[in-house]
């Protein structure tokens, strides 16, 4: 019988095809740096990985997770059971039974698969993704009709050659897809490099609810490593595995500030272009949306070249890099857990502290971090200046307190100020033993690392760390998620493990506590403005929103809010490198906010603040969830003595 | 604007830099006009100019130069209040510059603003004071813009060698890296030391700021305030003096500040 003689060696062939196949991808990813993983231990947890963590991811969209379920479950079941019944002859009832239920659920899902490729959204790849489902749709109908005689449905020959002939293209073009297009870089590569990148994260405390935020030290006090990513090969291994495993669904893309603001930067086209450098070759074929204003296959790359090309044009251009405001959304959204701003930033650092090409204001920013601590050039002694009738107690007198209020650089902004002191309000009014490092407090570092001045970063953050070990205190409390995120998840790798809490945090505790007597809120309608660092990057939601309902206040939601809040375009310097695009990111986040009625926006970000009050008038007022504590607060009555009044004689 | 490469990488560029101090904090870095020095220099000859520092090796400060993508920085080792102007020139005569870039002033020591003039004399060399930009250098004589104020600039010929400071109006510093930096070398040697007869002697004390003439707008409108912000100074009372005798010229000066109260 033509079929059983010819579909074992059609089905081991391309098995051999895909070891093959497999063996150089890997060596490809290999050309990357060093990286210490648990090989074992994650491969083990890899399963685990696959089915919790990125189903999470997957699930936030139900038709395609359903949808993967089916085909992908079918996939692996009819794959693992066609070797068996058709690849070593065990021609078993039930199993062709199961094999026929596998296929024909394959099937179904790969008919939704192709539904959705019928009037594909922009977000989507075309190209060979538009054969995928058609690769699936025959592997699993010929498959399941080629099992049919196994099953006892259908009697052994039936249909004659000519069906059988039928039946083996459609196998052999769905086992070239689906078994050595995995790992010869056809659309299904994401499920061969997706599994692995699962298996050797770079960052596995991602996995099991866990988060990971904080960027990557460099250790500079080796002068043998690379300063940041010139080439591909730059790259820890993992981070070159993990662009691999890219599905292309474009959630990047779709939840991206920059690339909607039309600025050159497409988080999906740089991870698929960091592919085609480590493998070598041009940008000719990919079949997404290119980074808005650049033409696609200009670019081209490979391992051993530089990624950039400051002169002319490699594989990125590097406003393509200075354009992304580190908010985390694509990450946040990829399915594959891919680190889009490890990799970002990685190339940033090249830039900045190699070839010294922090564009427009960057390179004033750096040196006035460096010269002064702060990002604008400003005499340090006048960083208290903003509290010079507040009488702050200072760490240096008081050497020990509860809290330690991390004031940051809006100290020296007119309108963070404002902020500053109302929270300073909010904090004697609830008696809270706290005081300020004043004078001795510099820049957190924020800016200067994600601008990729690793050196300046850690100098800053050293300092830091020096000044808080002389003192006493239990929690860190900032107005600053930039300085609370840095403080919090980055300067560990330095030394400094401090329990800090971002002011809406730590007033929420003071209110649910008791300590703080409020009124309601008056009047005009809220919505509220997530801060990417304190959402996305550490996860806090619900304290702003319940201190907001605290005061009275109904937050009206905007469409995209909690993980999904779009940022501000503060973030990431890109206020500094100010990458030219069609429209500004504060803009398009103010529609978001006028979609709701709302006259009042509370943020709790003094980068959020300064982006959305650039935005021209007539718009909601923008005000800090400190301010709206601090009008609703009731003067206490207690502390004054009961008034007496002179009573007339009678 | 920047010149082809082809006609001046064989020029032999030496810029002189110092240790700066900024404004807001005075903490050491790289002195804003010198590096601008450094700058110029770098866009005529690349990376095989030339980059001197009289003073102290162990300055972390000078970094900030190797940083703008210099593999070398020479270093004539001397005491802080030594007069380096012999060092300098004792090193420069010997060295083959056909340009020797300054900052104007330093933003450090006694920053009077001399060492060019000092250096140009004892060398024997002509001085241009705010060099702008180098337009080309043929059969040893460099075409330059020099600044004047208000944006004007004056074009010369100078027969090479020669000495020019530059100011703000020279193109900015490009950003120094951590890498370059990191790897630059700095080679130390030994010069004779001259003591500094004035330092020796004189006094320091915190400046005062200059006063500032009252400046009485006339202007109406605002055409006319843009005219008076552009224009040249002209002021009726100047006057220019040519092809008269130094005692002459002299005597015009006296007059002048005795005018304006100066001199009393």
């Amino acid at each position: 019988m033509m079929l059983n003689t010819v579909l074992p060696i059609l089905l081991f062939a391309a098995l051999a095809l895909a070891v093959i196949g497999a063996m150089k991808r890997f060596a490809m990813w290999r050309r990357g740096r060093a990286a210490q993983v648990d090989w074992i231990g994650g491969l083990l947890a890899m399963p685990r990985r696959y089915m919790v963590d990125l189903h999470h991811v997957v699930a936030r969209d139900k038709y395609i997770a359903n949808t993967h379920v089916a085909t992908a479950g079918g996939f692996v079941l009819a794959a693992v059971l066609a070797i068996l019944v058709h690849g070593l002859g065990l021609h078993n009832r039930i199993l062709g039974f199961t094999l026929l239920v596998a296929t024909g659920l394959m099937f179904v899902g790969a008919l939704f698969v192709a539904k959705r490729r019928l009037n594909p959204p922009a977000r989507l790849s075309k190209g060979p993704w538009m054969r995928l489902p058609k690769s699936l749709l025959a592997f699993s109908a010929s498959l399941f009709i080629a099992t049919l005689p196994v099953a006892g449905i259908l009697p052994a020959g039936f249909g004659g050659w000519l069906l059988a002939a039928i039946l083996l293209l459609g196998i052999a073009w769905g086992v070239s897809e689906l078994f050595f297009g995995m790992t010869w870089g056809g659309p299904m590569k994401h499920a061969f490099a997706g599994a692995l990148h699962l298996a050797w994260h770079r960052r596995a405390e991602r996995f099991g609810g866990g988060r990971s935020t904080g960027l990557k030290a460099l250790d500079l006090d080796d002068p043998q490593t690379p300063l940041g990513v010139e080439k591909p090969k730059d790259f820890t291994w993992n981070q070159l595995l993990g662009f691999d495993a890219c599905v292309q669904c474009g959630k990047c893309e779709a939840a991206c500030p920059a690339f909607a603001a039309g600025q050159p930067l497409n988080p999906k086209k740089l991870i698929q272009d960091m592919v085609v450098g480590l493998a070598g070759g041009t940008d000719a074929k990919f079949a997404g949306s290119p980074y808005p204003g650049k033409k696609i296959g200009e670019h081209s790359g490979a391992p051993h070249l530089p990624i950039v090309s400051l002169d002319g044009k490699a594989l990125v251009d590097a406003e393509t890099l200075w354009s992304c405001t580190t908010c985390r959304a694509c990450v946040e959204e990829c399915p594959m857990m891919i680190e889009h701003v490890d990799a970002i930033v990685d190339m940033r650092r090249h830039l900045t502290l190699e070839k010294g090409a922090t564009p427009n204001k960057g390179a004033e920013v750096l040196e006035n971090l460096i010269a002064t601590d702060n990002p604008g050039g400003f005499a340090p002694g006048g960083r208290l200046n903003w509290a010079a009738d507040l009488d702050l107690p200072l760490m240096r007198d008081k050497q020990e307190a509860d809290v330690l209020f991390w004031v940051g650089d809006g100290a020296f902004d007119m309108r963070n100020q404002r902020t500053l002191r109302a929270l300073v309000k909010v904090l004697k009014a609830a008696n809270v033993d706290f005081a300020v490092l004043g004078l001795e407090e510099r820049d957190s570092g924020d800016v200067a690392r994600r601008l990729g001045d690793e050196a300046t970063f850690q100098q800053l953050a050293k300092r830091n760390i020096s000044t808080l070990a002389q003192y006493r205190f239990n929690t860190i409390v900032s107005a600053d998620p930039h300085s609370f995120h840095v403080l919090k998840n980055e300067y560990g790798a330095f030394g400094g493990d401090y329990s800090v809490l971002h002011h809406s945090t730590y007033i929420d505790q003071l209110i649910s506590s008791g300590k703080l007597n409020l009124s309601q809120h008056q009047g005009a309608s809220v919505t509220y403005h997530d801060p990417c660092y304190l959402g996305r990057y550490n996860g806090e939601y619900e304290a702003p929103r319940s201190v907001l309902k605290a005061i009275g206040i109904e937050v009206k939601e905007m469409q995209r809010s909690g993980f999904r809040s779009r940022c501000c375009g503060g973030g990431g310097g890109a206020p500094i490198t100010d990458i030219p695009g069609k429209q500004r990111i504060p803009d398009m986040r103010m529609v978001d906010i006028k979609e709701t009625g709302a006259e009042i926006v509370a943020v709790g970000c003094p980068q959020c603040t300064a982006m959305l009050e650039g935005v021209v008038e007539p718009r909601p007022q923008i005000k800090d969830i400190a301010e709206l504590v601090a009008e609703a607060l009731v003067e206490t009555t207690a502390t004054r003595p009961a008034q007496r009044e002179a009573v007339e004689a009678v | 604007m920047q010149p082809s490469p082809m006609d001046t990488t064989a020029l032999n560029v030496v810029a002189l830099v110092s240790i700066g101090a900024h404004p807001t904090s005075g903490r050491p870095r790289r002195a804003e006009q010198d590096a601008r020095a450094v700058e110029l220099g770098l866009r005529l000859a690349g990376e095989a100019m030339q980059v001197v520092h009289a003073g102290d090796a162990r300055q972390e400060a000078l970094r900030g130069y190797l940083g703008m993508g210099i593999k070398q920085l020479h270093v004539l080792e001397q005491p802080a209040q030594a007069d380096v102007l012999h060092a300098l020139s004792d090193y420069l005569l010997d060295s083959d510059a056909q340009l020797i870039l300054t900052g104007s002033q330093a933003e450090t020591g006694e920053g009077s603003g001399m060492l060019p003039y000092l250096l140009a004399e004892q060398l024997g060399w002509p001085i241009v004071v705010g060099l702008a930009e180098v337009e080309r250098i043929d059969h040893g004589i460099a075409h330059v813009l020099q600044a004047l104020p208000r944006g004007q600039r004056r074009r010369l010929q100078v027969q090479m060698p020669f000495i020019a400071s530059v100011d703000n109006a020279a193109p900015l510093a490009r950003q120094s890296a951590f890498g370059p930096a990191r790897r630059g070398e700095l080679t130390v040697t030994a010069a004779n030391v001259c003591p500094d007869q004035l330092f020796k002697e004189g006094q320091l004390q915190p400046a005062r700021p200059r006063p500032k003439r009252l400046k009485v707008i006339k202007a109406k409108t605002g055409a006319e305030r843009m005219k008076a912000a552009t224009a040249k100074a002209s002021g009726g009372g100047g006057q220019v003096l040519k092809d008269c005798s130094p005692t002459e010229g002299a005597e015009a000066i006296f007059k002048l500040l005795m005018d304006e109260g100066v001199l009393r």
